[in-house]
């Protein structure tokens, strides 16, 4: 051998944190996901785009529900990073209640668009803006609740002491999922519930 | 006792004792258990590699049978309906059964020996791609096999696959098949994605990789991100079939030409997903039998990734009889006549690689040189027709059916039966017979050449795609004979390949660990290569691992016999995403049969969604909740959580 090789003297064995392959992998499934949703939007915006006036089916669409369950959302992704924050602070209540916290916050969410879809004057088979609505916002609760699965094991992974401030990748990879779905929600709430207001397809 | 969170790896040399404890720690279980459960990317790349060939022989016997149809004018072997059925699942076959699950099998196999690892970064994730492809592919043809095969062509337009005009099964089959191969497909994307940029040998940086890795991971990148929308196109379809919502109905203000866009902005790119990889093959076992490194690395390289970018923008050009706005059609048509200077360039690098070399002619050396000249006739005649008036001429012609198989056999089929013959000695251990390889060769050259090339002419006379027969005297019935009996005799040629194969098994003279004399990773491991891959984590100092000492290009020198050992469980190195330096001891799964529980459960769902049954499918996504939660479960062995306390 013409040169020694440099070998190292010390690497983690197994993920430290968020340092393995398993956020690689969540960042490719976010990554799939994210275009999924991309396409969903391009969907509404072609469609739109290319029909003619009053295909929104309300020009205004109220915003009494969808506004706060929005900020309910957001918190619940604040409350799930302070749970994270409590793994790797070794703070073991705080750990339990921000994953806790979450879940339930999600789970507001989650019935009070239940609530919104009722409220709606359009069933799904009504139109092609109808359709288009239930169907992304139909996408988005699914992830919602595999969302709130996830919540709830990080929960009970934590009751089992399961995580330290070295060996946690289900926990950030789990709450990174649950921001992801956050997001998605801001650009939902963005095209079906601002646009209209904006002026697009009405 | 646990060990440490942190350690060095113990550097050393292989021995007996070491590699007993290493073939102990990766190998299957025998038995049924053992088909099931395991995790091992070579098993699972065979796997792949046996069952899309196994679709490339139904799909080719499909082909068969339109030939005799189409043979001379008025044929009565099929009816209407019978002949949409054919050729729609005849391009399902080919496309999404054979085109991509058959290089997904050589990178699944090929990539952790290419790598210098032991595994791909998700083992498990490997076995699951596998059995939802090979359920799905099940799940699609039992819609064909009780007459609910796809019947609207490939691409499946709109209006004609909505309800109110197919009110069959077919579209449903088809429909929720798709998305069910979806999963496959984006999961094994990730899984190379993770794999090329995590799991390279210490030293391996990006621009030391082999070609072939650089086509598959564009192609990763881009089926990530494209395959969803078209797992989104056929869903909304279903939805509008089975729960009367409106995407693609024009009467409630859906729109039609939604289908053509998702369709297309999947179908483009995923022509290069299918044709980048195969590149690769050609760009990496050429050069073994010119005798000299490839020429142009870098350019090759790029131009991979350029094809894709511009990849991405030329989905129209499949829509330029749809009656979109001008401006629309100029840019489409732009990037599609753009997207030929990358192809050029690999074409330019290979021939010089040829012209610069000392060629020495084996069967694999036909394929791969061969289908140099098929890429270029079918890339001139898909460059004709990125011209907005040419394709208006030609469009639904025979002129693009054999554009489109000159792309497909040309850049996809000899690319692939070309690497059999040269990775063949490597999977296992044996040679494919070189003199029958030379009847192999030209029987299916000529047979190709001969169904195909006649058929641009079939086309530019004007015979349309897709019509069950047609009368004489259209100046058409020679050339169809002549396609139909060039399509037989490339059947032979295949057929003469699988008897090769079957007879090298049992009789094939023996190969050493590197047959060809060949410079990369793979062939410094025994052949077939123990489950383990590698006794010792190799380091790499330069594209040529095995070819340093006549390249002598510097005075680095890579190491196959000394290094990192890793046996102190199932473990491998994990490197740095850009210079490949070690950053991480990888705990490598055991053996499960969750992918297989999870794939099954799939499976349920989908076979409960297509016949409306709740329970079934409530009962098939419990199972796959339950897999799920005991596959993600926190494994002490991987690291994943702490050990328990008390």
């Amino acid at each position: 051998m013409a040169e020694m090789m440099q070998f190292p003297e010390r690497l983690p064995v197994g993920p430290i944190r968020r340092h393995g392959l398993g956020t690689w992998g969540v960042g490719a499934l976010i990554a799939s996901e994210a275009a999924l949703f991309t396409w969903l939007f391009f969907s509404y915006y072609y469609t739109g785009a290319t029909a003619g006036p009053g295909w929104v089916l309300e020009s205004s669409p109220p915003l009494q529900l969808a506004l706060p369950n929005t900020i309910v959302l957001v918190l619940s992704s604040i409350v799930a990073w302070l749970g994270e924050r409590g793994i790797l602070e070794r703070k073991h209540a705080l750990a339990l209640f921000g994953f806790a916290g979450a879940f339930v916050l999600g789970t507001i969410f989650f019935v009070v668009q239940l609530f919104e879809w009722r409220a709606k004057p359009y069933g799904p088979g009504d139109s092609s803006f109808a359709s288009l609505y239930f169907v992304t916002t139909g996408f988005h609760m699914a992830h919602v609740a595999v969302g709130l699965l996830i919540l709830a094991a990080l929960f009970g992974w934590t009751l089992l002491d399961y995580f330290s401030p070295r060996r946690n990748l289900s926990v950030s990879a789990g709450v990174l999922y649950w921001h992801f779905v956050d997001v998605i929600w801001l650009f939902v709430f963005a095209t079906y519930y601002v646009s209209p207001h904006l002026g697009f397809g009405t | 006792m646990r060990e440490a969170d942190y350690r060095a790896p113990e550097i050393g040399v292989d021995n007996a004792a070491h590699a007993a404890r290493l073939m102990q720690l990766w190998k299957t279980a025998p038995g049924l258990k053992g088909f099931l459960s395991t995790v091992d990317h070579k098993q699972i790349g065979i796997r792949y590699i046996v069952t899309a060939f196994a679709f490339l022989t139904l799909g080719g016997i499909e082909s068969l049978v339109m030939r005799l149809q189409l043979a001379g004018p008025n044929g009565t072997l099929l009816t209407p309906e019978q002949y949409n059925d054919l050729f729609s699942t005849h391009g399902m076959t080919m496309i999404f059964l054979y085109a991509s699950p058959i290089l997904s099998g050589f990178a699944n196999y090929l990539w952790p020996l290419l790598l210098g690892s032991r595994d791909m970064a998700f083992p498990r994730l490997n076995a699951l791609s596998y059995w939802i492809y090979l359920a799905s592919g099940i799940f699609l043809y039992a819609g064909f096999l009780t007459g609910n095969g796809p019947n609207d062509g490939w691409f499946n337009y709109v209006p004609y696959a909505e309800r109110t005009y197919n009110p069959g099964l077919n579209q449903d089959f088809y429909a929720l098949g798709m998305v069910f191969l979806g999963i496959s497909t984006t999961l094994g994307a990730a899984n190379f994605i993770v794999t090329a940029l995590r799991t390279r040998a210490p030293g391996m940086s990006l621009d030391r990789v082999p070609i072939m890795i650089w086509g598959t991971l564009t192609a990763s990148v881009a089926n990530l991100l494209v395959v969803p929308a078209v797992s989104l196109a056929f869903f909304l379809l279903w939805l509008d079939r089975q729960y009367g919502t409106h995407f693609f109905d024009a009467a409630q203000g859906g729109q039609p030409l939604l289908w053509q866009h998702l369709f297309w902005i999947f179908g483009h790119p995923w022509v290069y997903a299918i044709v980048l990889p195969a590149m690769g093959m050609v760009s990496d076992g050429l050069p073994v039998f010119c005798r000299r490194p490839l020429v142009g690395y870098a350019a090759v390289a790029i131009s991979t990734v350029a094809t894709m970018v511009l990849g991405f923008g030329v989905w129209v050009h499949h829509m330029f009889a749809a009656g979109l706005p001008t401006v629309g059609l100029s840019f489409f048509s732009g990037i599609s006549i753009v997207i030929t200077v990358p192809s050029a360039v690999a074409v330019f690098a290979w021939l010089a690689t040829i012209w610069h070399g000392r060629p020495v002619i084996t069967t694999a050396f036909l394929f791969f040189s061969s289908m140099i000249m098929l890429f270029v006739i079918g890339g001139v005649s898909g460059f004709m027709t990125a011209s907005v008036p040419v394709d208006w001429q030609l469009t639904d012609t025979y002129f693009i059916v054999a554009h489109l198989h000159y792309v497909l056999i040309g850049i996809n089929v000899f690319p692939v039966i070309g690497a059999t013959y040269f990775w063949f000695p490597k999977m296992t251990g044996k040679f494919l017979d070189e003199s029958l390889g030379r009847w192999n060769f030209w029987t299916m050259f000529i047979g190709f050449n001969l169904a195909f090339l006649p058929m641009h002419i079939t086309g530019l006379l004007g015979m349309p795609r897709r019509v069950y027969t047609y009368s004489s005297g259209m100046g058409w019935d020679t050339l169809n004979l002549v396609t139909s009996v060039g399509s037989f005799v490339l059947a032979i040629g295949v057929l003469l390949f699988v008897v090769n194969v079957v007879k090298s098994l049992r009789s094939g003279a023996v190969a050493s660990a590197n047959p060809w004399d060949a410079s990369s990773l793979e062939w410094s491991v025994p052949s077939p290569p123990p489950p383990y891959n590698f006794a010792v984590i190799p380091t790499v100092a330069s594209r040529h691992p095995l070819w340093e000492d006549r390249l002598n290009e510097s005075s680095a020198r890579s190491s196959v016999a000394h290094g990192m050992l890793l046996d102190a469980g199932k473990e491998t190195i994990g490197t740095s995403a850009l210079h490949a330096t070690p950053d991480m001891i990888l705990e490598m799964p055991e053996d499960t049969s969750a992918p297989f529980i999870l794939a099954f459960g799939t499976a349920l769902l989908f076979v409960g969604l297509l016949l409306r049954l709740a329970l079934l499918a409530g009962l098939g996504g419990a199972v796959v909740g339950l897999a799920l939660l005991v596959w993600l479960w926190p494994r002490e062995e991987l690291r994943e959580r702490e050990p328990a306390r008390g």
